[in-house]
């Protein structure tokens, strides 16, 4: 089973590819909706690439107020 | 003196403000494109009118009929509720009732003209399909998603149910459960889920579900007509009662005042989840 660390760090270059942002752009605290920019579209964009690399289902109530990604992977961790 | 009754000549290209279509090879291919996200307000709604009277004379020369969207962000976001708030907002409860009853009644006109064609109908689905977007799709006798695209009903969070024939028309193909998750959570759910839910037909990869959709309408035109249309009428009724204890139940929901605020929340929400409940500002 992957570590938090792991699935953090997973989720990181996820966004990063999702986004088009060089490797290493994003830390673990950073508020993904700023960094980002993400609207609303591109939040369920990113939660359903999310669920198929992680292969599991993570309701959208549950990152509903999350803003970094420390914390979504304890979401997702949650999940696997 | 008899008059001969004029046949009805298919329309087989139209190209309006919110959607055009386009007949080709017994396939006829309806295209929403309306910014943002295909949102079904008044433009929208009165093409998708022409749309259903046009069917009547495409049936005759069409096998399939596919549904998709030309906007990047996906199918459908449902209702248009920035313009059902702005024009509901200066009107007496009165009048917000009657213009509500008004809307649905035309909107099932439709539905119920889509569902019930000849032909079959496929709907080819990418990004967000939600509310009356997933209502659309529902329509279609067959739903190719994207295995992007995210399915859901949110209408609780306004105080409502979905109004567009959504529940009766889901409750053909899909358990009761899942239906139920959709409605009292108003989560999303990724293709993927959806297709072991029952409501997705087939699941396409990331951007071929119109090529995975008219590879179905090809292989649908090889089959006979009329049994094609009688196939589809004995497997797939339209849930006449339902749909109208459905309406009922919308129209009553939808005169409370509490709506009015919900679609204010809505309307002005920054919230990038919100198509969940946004809390009321304290």
């Amino acid at each position: 089973m992957r570590s938090i660390e792991q699935t953090t760090q997973e989720i990181l270059q996820l966004a990063a590819q999702q986004f088009k942002l060089p490797a290493g752009s994003l830390a673990p605290g950073d508020d993904f909706y700023k960094k980002l920019g993400i609207d609303s579209l591109q939040a369920l964009e990113m939660l359903s690439r999310l669920e198929n690399h992680f292969k599991i289902e993570l309701p959208d109530y549950e990152v509903q107020g999350v803003s970094d990604f420390r914390t979504l992977a304890e979401r997702i961790q949650a999940r696997l | 003196m008899k008059t001969a009754r004029r046949k009805t000549e298919p329309v087989r290209e139209f190209r309006g403000q919110a959607l055009r279509w386009e007949w080709c090879d017994g396939v006829v291919e309806l295209t929403l494109d309306h910014a943002p996200l295909n949102e079904i307000g008044t433009p929208m709604l009165g093409e998708l009118e022409k749309f259903a009277a046009a069917l009547s004379g495409l049936a005759a020369i069409t096998s399939a009929c596919i549904i998709t969207s030309a906007r990047p962000g996906g199918f459908c976001a449902g209702a248009d509720l920035k313009e059902l708030y702005y024009s509901a907002l200066p009107l007496s409860p009165q009048k917000r009732a009657a213009g509500i009853r008004k809307f649905i009644g035309r909107i099932h006109g439709v539905a119920n003209a889509i569902d019930a064609a000849p032909i079959v109908t496929i709907a080819a689905v990418h990004g967000l399909c939600m509310g009356g977007g997933l209502e659309l799709a529902l329509l279609c006798d067959l739903i190719v998603a994207d295995k992007m695209a995210r399915f859901g009903f949110p209408e609780l969070r306004l105080g409502l149910i979905p109004g567009f024939g959504g529940i009766p028309r889901m409750r053909r193909d899909v358990g009761n459960s899942f239906i139920r998750d959709l409605l009292f959570t108003g989560r999303t759910v990724k293709a993927e889920a959806a297709q072991q839910a029952g409501l997705v037909t087939h699941l396409a990869g990331e951007g071929y579900a119109l090529q995975v959709a008219r590879s179905m309408a090809l292989q649908i035109t090889k089959f006979d007509a009329e049994t094609r249309a009688a196939a589809k009428k004995f497997i797939k009724p339209i849930p006449r009662k339902e749909l109208r204890e459905e309406i009922a139940l919308f129209c009553k929901l939808f005169d409370r005042p509490a709506v009015m605020d919900s679609l204010k929340r809505f309307v002005e929400t920054e919230d990038p989840l919100k198509h969940l409940p946004v809390a009321p500002k304290s």
